[in-house]
């Protein structure tokens, strides 16, 4: 009891938090650029967490995701903008787009359970083939669909996006997606990476706990997808190539496979270098990749590896320095006194 | 010793980011003391990703009209204009974010941009709230200014090229039967063809066969045969250079004898390398022609060439032509404020590379169109068709 209480408090602190930013930029006490950066920032913390479940968890290698912020992003586009399609009319506002945000997750989740149904009995790289397909199937729909302005792009959406709903939606994302990992389920995921063959020896059906969490990053990522469209105020088929969801993968992997606070961290790094790097113009975005390159080489692990930042952690390690330190003061002396 | 390795550079990193980031925050070059103050103008031209060589030709032709102008004295008695521009990757969510910090961190007077109407369109709506005039040199999706009333564009939109070419087919050439081939995943293609359907027929002629395909298709036999066997005067494909090629060359192969027309898609001397002579004899609508010969056009050439080596496309002009129309709107506003210039720039005529300018109410541009024939290889001036 005391425990749910005390994770309700650290819940309801960190929602205080986020508000208490957002008033500061309603005071434009932080200006537009460093708001609009944050927004996005908080989108790619949603996107890259629940890539993470599927490729960081499950062990699963999806190249689809872009395609399911696609479909989330039309859906919630197509009903904030016909305001009696789909939901009736008496939503409107805020109310309408919180609504299509989860309408969009929810489509993205059926379309991740019809895809995940048949192509997550396949492994490894095949999988990558077919989600990598199916993220091109959608944008190649979505190019040929005129209702939602095909090529150019679906234009005219309201401004619903600010940093708090998208901080509030990384958090629910964050919180939802770390508890399913402590569960049962969340356990049975993991005994899938480290060894499918053995988890099913042991009786896990894998297929099904593959499709479970396939769905649930899909539903995220359609938030995610609303949240973007809903911010920028448009979309565009050519927002959702293969680079985005190469760039998510990107975000999972360098901040470490299996590790959500890694890829959060990851997520808020490598927006915040993209910006930092402006300053260099022209040359950016080779410093970009080299970062990345430099990264990999001597952290092929990640960041984090899989481990989870926490104040456990930062005391352990912490320890172990001073342990080293110790130890190479003591060598010194012995060094020293022969 | 690795590790060691790691942890300096890890800190270096972090250490240059920080600083960069501070770096960001102070003006871009010191301005001298005394000097009047300088005018800082935005650019969102994408010089990395899938349309870089379009940002890149967008940004010589700015950069070179901003030298001229701060070279014969500036605007304004003596301010100096300053570019500032901030690649936008070739991609939307990139240009919005582009604009805000444009806008909020280097608080520029006015934005050139950006390239591909997507991207403006991403942009349009954070100019037109923080009431800051944006002007599109290229953006010719009629949506753009449709965004509000800050925002303006200096070519021509989609709709004019379709009947500029329909109208020369019936006119010039003198024909009335016409094959369309448009290409389905391209709003381009498709505005300009639905235009040159419209404006054709209206003028008497009759649309024999109207065949669609894929950017990404390489072999168009089978609709060839189909447009063979309509026997047309002419055929028309809106497109751009990397699929006409093919197509010309088809065509010749497939022996049709019709005279092909374009758009401005057609400008890039990619097409003679792709066509080969199969695109002799054929026609396109475009912005700008270097052998126009007016005043303005030569200048223009001489300068672009003694700085960049390569002669200019229309996308150059088009921003050369944009960036001169603001400085000729700050001028005229006498200010720098965003509405001064909106209004400046509402009521201006101006007379440049692209020829004359004057908006309508909907912020386009009234211009003319070239029409170019090509022959022996060679992109040759045919005529200039008024609106």
């Amino acid at each position: 009891m005391a425990k749910r209480f005390s994770a309700l408090l650290q819940f309801a602190l960190v929602l205080a938090l986020g508000y208490a930013i957002q008033m500061a930029m309603d005071a434009g006490m932080i200006n537009r650029y460093y708001a609009h950066v944050m927004t996005v920032m908080a989108i790619f913390v949603v996107g890259a967490v629940s890539l993470n479940l599927i490729n960081g968890i499950c062990g699963q290698f999806s190249l689809g995701h872009a395609g399911f912020m696609a479909v989330g992003a039309y859906t919630a586009a197509i009903i904030t903008k016909n305001p009696d399609l789909i939901l009736p009319a008496i939503f409107t506002g805020n109310v309408r787009f919180i609504l299509a945000t989860l309408l969009g997750g929810m489509t993205a989740a059926f379309v991740g359970f019809l895809v995940g149904l048949p192509s997550l009995r396949l492994r490894g790289d095949y999988l990558a083939i077919v989600t990598l397909g199916f993220g091109e199937i959608i944008r190649i729909l979505l190019l040929n669909w005129d209702f939602v302005g095909g090529a150019s792009g679906y234009f005219g959406l309201v401004r619903h996006t600010n940093f708090f709903a998208a901080f509030l939606l990384s958090i629910i994302t964050i919180t939802i997606i770390r508890n399913f990992i402590q569960s049962s389920h969340g356990r049975a995921c993991v005994s899938i990476r480290e060894d499918e063959i053995a988890a099913e020896t042991m009786g896990v059906p894998t297929t099904r706990y593959k499709v479970i969490a396939f769905v649930i990053a899909s539903f995220f990522a359609g938030t995610a997808g609303s949240m973007m469209a809903h911010l920028t105020q448009m979309v565009t088929p050519a927002s959702f190539t293969f680079i985005l969801s190469i760039e998510l993968l990107l975000m999972v992997v360098l901040g470490g496979l299996g590790s959500i606070t890694g890829s959060i961290g990851a997520a808020i790094f490598l927006t915040y270098a993209a910006e930092a790097l402006r300053a260099f113009r022209a040359y950016r975005m080779i410093l970009y990749s080299l970062l990345l390159i430099l990264i990999m080489l001597f952290r092929p692990k990640g960041l984090l590896g899989t481990q989870e930042l926490s104040y456990g952690l930062l005391k352990e390690s912490f320890k172990s320095l001073r342990t080293r330190w110790q130890r190479k003061k003591n060598d010194d002396i012995t060094a020293a006194a022969e | 010793m690795k590790r060691k390795l790691s942890l300096v550079l890890v800190v270096t990193m972090v250490l240059s980011l920080a600083l960069t980031g501070c770096g960001g925050n102070q003006p871009q070059a010191p301005a001298a003391p005394a000097a009047p103050e300088e005018i800082k103008i935005g650019s969102v031209f994408p010089v990395t990703g899938a349309i870089a060589t379009f940002g890149q030709s967008s940004l010589n032709g700015t950069q070179l009209a901003f030298e001229e102008i701060n070279n014969a004295g500036g605007v304004l008695g003596g301010r100096k204009l300053v570019l500032i521009n901030e690649d936008n990757q070739s991609k939307t969510e990139e240009t919005a974010t582009a604009f805000q910090k444009l806008i909020t961190q280097d608080e520029v007077s006015a934005i050139l941009g950006s390239v591909a109407s997507s991207h403006s369109l991403a942009g349009a709506p954070i100019a037109q709230a923080a009431g800051i005039p944006m002007l599109s040199p290229t953006s010719t999706n009629p949506r753009v200014t449709e965004v509000g009333d800050f925002i303006f564009r200096a070519c021509f939109i989609d709709p004019f090229q379709g009947q500029v070419m329909a109208k020369f087919a019936l006119e010039t050439l003198g024909v009335t039967t016409a094959a369309m081939l448009v290409e389905q995943d391209s709003d381009y293609s498709k505005g300009l063809a639905a235009y040159f359907k419209k404006a054709f027929e209206a003028g008497g002629g009759t649309i024999v066969a109207e065949e669609g395909y894929k950017s990404t298709d390489t072999d168009f036999s089978a609709i060839l045969t189909r447009v063979k066997a309509a026997n047309p005067a002419v055929v028309f494909v809106p497109a751009y250079y990397g699929t006409v090629g093919p197509i010309l060359r088809q065509a010749q192969a497939a022996e049709i004898d019709a005279v092909f027309l374009g758009g401005d898609g057609w400008d890039s001397d990619k097409l003679f390398e792709l066509a080969g002579d199969a695109a002799n004899g054929g026609f396109f609508s475009n912005h700008y022609s270097p052998d126009a010969g007016t005043p303005e056009v030569e200048a223009f050439l001489a300068a672009y060439q003694a700085k960049f080596n390569a002669v200019p496309d229309a996308l150059a002009a088009l921003a050369y032509d944009a960036a001169y129309m603001l400085a000729q709107a700050i001028e005229e506003a006498g200010s720098v404020e965003g509405v001064a210039i909106r209004d400046a720039l509402a009521a201006i005529n101006f007379t440049g590379v692209s020829g004359s300018v004057t908006f309508d109410e909907n912020r386009n541009p009234v211009k003319s169109a070239v029409i170019i024939e090509i022959r022996d290889g060679k992109q040759v001036y045919k005529a200039t068709v008024n609106p």
